[in-house]
């Protein structure tokens, strides 16, 4: 079996969306944007202009879950914050619980502002996340239950 | 682990393509991102060595189409097939909704079919999965070669359960896209039984 689905509601997305926007303002960064551990990407704010978030998120996920295992073989739980810096634009990742708060900046922030930005809203995200965990997804009382064969096969045509 | 979100109303599913080395797994996310119009699929990322050999996955998201509504977005995601890549492998099939496993048809590549099915089920089994419960597809790969397996022969060594086997020439299209309409399928009629 897969896991359960996880669920957001629209009063939770404008909840994390107004957080993100928030943060993005207080760390002067360029784009904030959660994703889960799996690389599906939940909210982003900022300028996303023709930024691949998609890619983004899935390779931030990988590189989370590459250095996390990385972190095993060394004794250690997990690393809960990466950072990479780069000539202009850096990236900032904090690890909160199954889901990643991404940063990207540029020479207007600093890694030191963004790290205490991330760390003030990561508990407000972390109770967030607990409340969208707990909701069980009951596929009777959803839109799902009527899917039919029909609407599968017509994605196909 | 599927993804619901009712704000912007899109179902986003993870499914993992399988299999040994040079099975042909990038090459089917390729044939897919080729014959797709831009407008449905993202980049093909493939986070490979110098000699195209995938280093740690391939990741492509298409957009199918909406149901009931809701748009929904799959995230395909290859492993890589050498042996030595394990940990990676693992990594890959977190948060997993449907497998698909590419068999290289040919004789010689008998054994490597094995062992990396054998390879799936414990590394999902450590992921928490059974693989006997989760929507999954057999795909038996190249067969216009000259030395490959009858189909017969290869399903009754590789078939894990009742899942579609399909054949496919994944190089020039050919089964690519009934196999992904399979593991499609199962993963939305889950998301239906809940």
């Amino acid at each position: 079996m897969a896991d359960t689905p996880l669920l957001l509601r629209e009063q939770q997305y404008h909840q994390i969306k107004a957080l993100l926007a928030r943060l993005r303002m207080d760390s002067a960064a360029k784009v904030v944007f959660l994703i889960d551990k799996d690389g599906q990407e939940i909210a982003s704010q900022g300028e996303i202009g023709n930024l691949d978030t998609t890619s983004l998120a899935s390779l931030a996920a990988g590189n989370v879950a590459a250095t996390g295992a990385m972190a095993q073989l060394i004794g250690e739980k997990e690393f809960p914050t990466l950072s990479h810096e780069g000539e202009r634009e850096s990236i900032h990742i904090s690890v909160i619980g199954r889901l990643l708060l991404i940063v990207v900046f540029d020479e207007r922030s600093s890694l030191g502002l963004v790290k205490l930005r991330s760390k003030q809203v990561a508990h407000q995200l972390s109770a967030m996340i607990d409340e969208i965990s707990k909701e069980e997804f009951r596929a009777e009382d959803s839109e799902f239950a009527e899917i039919t064969d029909e609407d599968i096969d017509s994605l196909f045509q | 682990m599927t993804f619901i979100n009712y704000a912007s109303r899109e179902i986003n599913c993870k499914i993992v393509y399988y299999g040994p080395g040079l099975c042909g797994k990038t090459t089917n996310l390729q044939h897919i991102f080729e014959s797709t119009a831009p407008g449905s699929r993202g980049k093909l990322i493939s986070l490979a060595t110098e000699t195209d050999r995938t280093l740690f996955f391939d990741f492509m998201p298409l957009e199918l189409g909406t149901v009931r509504g809701f748009k929904t977005r799959f995230h395909l995601y290859t492993v890589p097939g050498q042996v030595f890549y394990d940990a990676s492998r693992k990594l890959i099939l977190k948060g997993v909704d449907g497998v698909v496993f590419v068999a290289d048809s040919q004789e010689e590549r008998m054994d490597a079919n094995v062992e990396s099915l054998y390879n799936l089920e414990e590394n999902l089994q450590t992921q928490g999965y059974d693989l006997l419960k989760l929507p999954y597809v057999l795909q038996l790969n190249k067969r216009d070669l000259p030395n490959i397996i009858p189909v017969d022969e290869l399903a009754a060594e590789l078939r894990r359960k009742e899942e579609p086997v399909v054949e496919a020439v994944a190089a020039n299209g050919a089964g690519v896209f009934d196999t992904l309409k399979a593991v499609a399928k199962q993963v939305l009629t889950e998301l239906r039984k809940g």
